[in-house]
């Protein structure tokens, strides 16, 4: 279990992928792939959270999963992660079937969680202290690992942040934080369990810039799952949409919008055109579900 | 400091700088206070011409204290020996029991509420059974400031261990981190206000649990000696040693406070954010 991930422990691939991301391409070469899942909590009888789920993401693509609440997006996060094992179906990541934990995914909430008796830069290095290799080098590259930490701080626009304290800090200078932690050891694959659900408009929509720009950058795949469609259309390559629990693919929607994406493709008609689409097909959903109870 | 600005001198507590009219203040109003005590009891006693036998002077109280200070010292040692050690073997039994609790979400909520209910019950109502078991030695008095002061370190211990996000704890894991891990890196310095703060709690309670069983029955200490003064119709003297246990009551209680702040300010700075 600790060994197979190693190969999730690829250098960022610089700028792959931009020819490999077409609409055409078939799930050989996925990245995550599930096929048939089914989870259901608390044994047999209990409530099933996501069930017959089918979706795969490419290598490098920045994917995003919208859906009522409760209709499984969190557990969908743990199935990836292999923090929750399924009762049916198969999930593989990067080619190797998911049986535990995976070793080396960022995974960034809602909520900061930073911790309150750490600067901000040994809050964003703590994934070094975990992940080896760089756990074992942490103690003699330390200068280097710190310097990568301000590099990253620099990134997301919090220069000179690293020896605040949290409480220090803005809600969404932590959510900063809480992005370079999930970043720091350059892990192929990042989860985003609504990390900017938290946060007012404007800093959500700097945010957006900030995880845009990461993503532009260093090439990583990415998992988003949101409820807010706006932010799912402008970031993703491509969106899923889940029915409401037992939680399934509705609807895969790719986005055909060129990058770099500047922030006013928000107010474009082509944009607003998907949102309106997405926007239909989840309110469906939740119809289904009202007709059904 | 940077965010001078911030913190004004009103929190007191800014690290590197102190600010003596504000240090002077906080030591001088108690002070002034507990002197007022003393003027205000010595006034009511002399006025209302109370009899000594149901409260002496403070003036009497105090030579009582100078007079008898042999005896009282001796018998404070020994409060305070049975005190430390059944506060001791509190924080290790706590420790232990806490972790072995809080370690597993689950099992943290299957014991908790046996747990508040053991801890309601009142142990001083187990001296007797105690003293029949053990003598009349020290030893009721050192396992009744343990029981006492056992519930609160293993309570807080486990809750903080326990109540680690969730998410937190998903974030590490999915970086390949153990149990052990999370809680090295996360539940065990999360868990340490808690546990000093028990610990402050838990030392004033080992204290009331200690005297109280000496004076169930004891063969030394400040409530054995209190109740023969008591018998004797020494008044001064029980009043005496109700004067040194508060202080030493102040002072169990100071020195883990100051062990707190030592060892857990980020967490008092964080909460006056
Ligand atoms: N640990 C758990 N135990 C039992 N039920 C759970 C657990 N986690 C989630 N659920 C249930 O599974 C469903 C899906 O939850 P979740 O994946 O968190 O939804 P979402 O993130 O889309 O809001 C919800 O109905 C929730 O109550
Ligand atoms: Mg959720």
């Amino acid at each position: 279990m600790t060994t197979r991930n190693s190969s999730l422990a690829l250098k960022w691939p610089r700028d792959a992928a931009d020819g490999t991301l077409s609409a055409g391409a078939d799930a050989a070469d996925a990245f995550v792939r599930m096929s048939g899942v089914n989870l259901t909590y608390g044994g047999p009888g209990g409530i099933a959270a996501v069930d017959d789920l089918t979706l795969s993401v490419r290598k490098g693509e920045f994917a995003a999963v919208v859906g009522p609440s409760g209709c499984g997006k969190s557990t969908l996060m743990k199935l990836a992660t292999g923090l929750v094992i399924p009762q049916a179906g198969s999930i593989e990541v990067d080619g190797a079937p998911v049986t535990g934990p995976l070793n080396i995914v960022g995974m960034a909430f809602q909520n900061p969680s930073l911790l309150p008796w750490r600067q901000v830069l040994g809050n964003i290095m703590l994934p070094l202290e975990i992940v080896s290799p760089h756990r074992q080098r942490l103690k003699r590259d330390r200068a280097e690992y710190v310097a990568k930490a301000e590099a990253i701080l620099n990134l997301v626009g919090l220069e000179g942040f690293g020896s605040k304290f949290p409480w220090q800090l803005s809600g969404g200078m932590q959510q900063r934080c809480n992005l370079c932690r999930a970043l720091i050891h350059e892990p192929g694959l990042l989860m985003l369990d609504e990390p900017f659900g938290a946060l007012d408009a404007f800093t959500r929509e700097e945010l957006w810039g900030v995880i845009r720009d990461l993503h532009q950058a260093k090439r990583f795949t990415v998992i988003l799952v949101t409820h807010d469609l706006r932010e799912a259309v402008y970031l993703a390559d491509r969106v899923f949409v889940m029915s409401s629990r037992p939680g399934r693919v509705l609807v895969e929607r790719q986005i055909p919008f060129e990058r770099p994406r500047p922030i006013d493709l928000t107010f474009t008609g082509e944009f607003n055109d998907i949102v309106h689409e997405l926007r239909g097909t989840i309110a469906e959903a939740r119809a289904d579900k009202v007709a059904m109870v | 400091m940077a965010e001078v600005g911030i913190t004004g001198p009103a929190r007191g507590a800014v690290p590197g700088r102190v600010n003596w009219g504000w240090q002077m203040e906080k030591i001088a109003s108690p002070v002034l206070f507990t002197a007022g005590i003393f003027i205000v009891w010595e006034a009511v006693v002399r006025l209302f011409n109370v009899p000594e036998t149901i409260l002496p002077t403070a003036s009497a109280t105090l030579e009582a204290l100078w007079q008898y200070r042999g005896v009282i010292i001796e018998n404070s040692l020994a409060t305070l020996w049975t005190t430390t050690l059944g506060f001791a073997i509190a924080i290790v039994f706590g420790l232990a029991l806490g972790v072995a609790i809080g370690w597993h979400r689950t099992v943290y909520s299957a014991v908790y509420p046996a747990l508040i209910a053991f801890n309601s019950i009142p142990k001083v109502a187990v001296v007797p059974v105690l003293i029949l078991w053990f003598g009349l030695g020290s030893l009721p008095a050192i396992i009744t400031a343990f029981l006492i002061s056992f519930f609160p370190i293993v309570v807080n211990v486990a809750t903080g261990l326990a109540t680690v996000e969730p998410e937190l704890e998903d974030v590490l894991r999915a970086l390949g981190a153990k149990k052990l891990m999370v809680m090295m890196k996360v539940g065990i310095p999360r868990s340490l206000p808690h546990f000093f703060g028990s610990l402050k709690i838990a030392v004033t309670l080992a204290f009331i649990g200690a005297v109280v069983a000496e004076t169930c029955g004891a063969s030394k200490g400040l409530g054995k000696l209190m109740l023969d003064a008591q018998s004797a119709f020494q008044i001064p003297v029980v009043f005496a040693a109700l004067i040194v246990l508060s202080a030493l009551g102040i002072v169990l209680y100071g020195i883990t406070a100051l062990v707190e702040q030592r060892y857990t300010g980020w967490a008092f700075r964080s909460q006056n954010r």
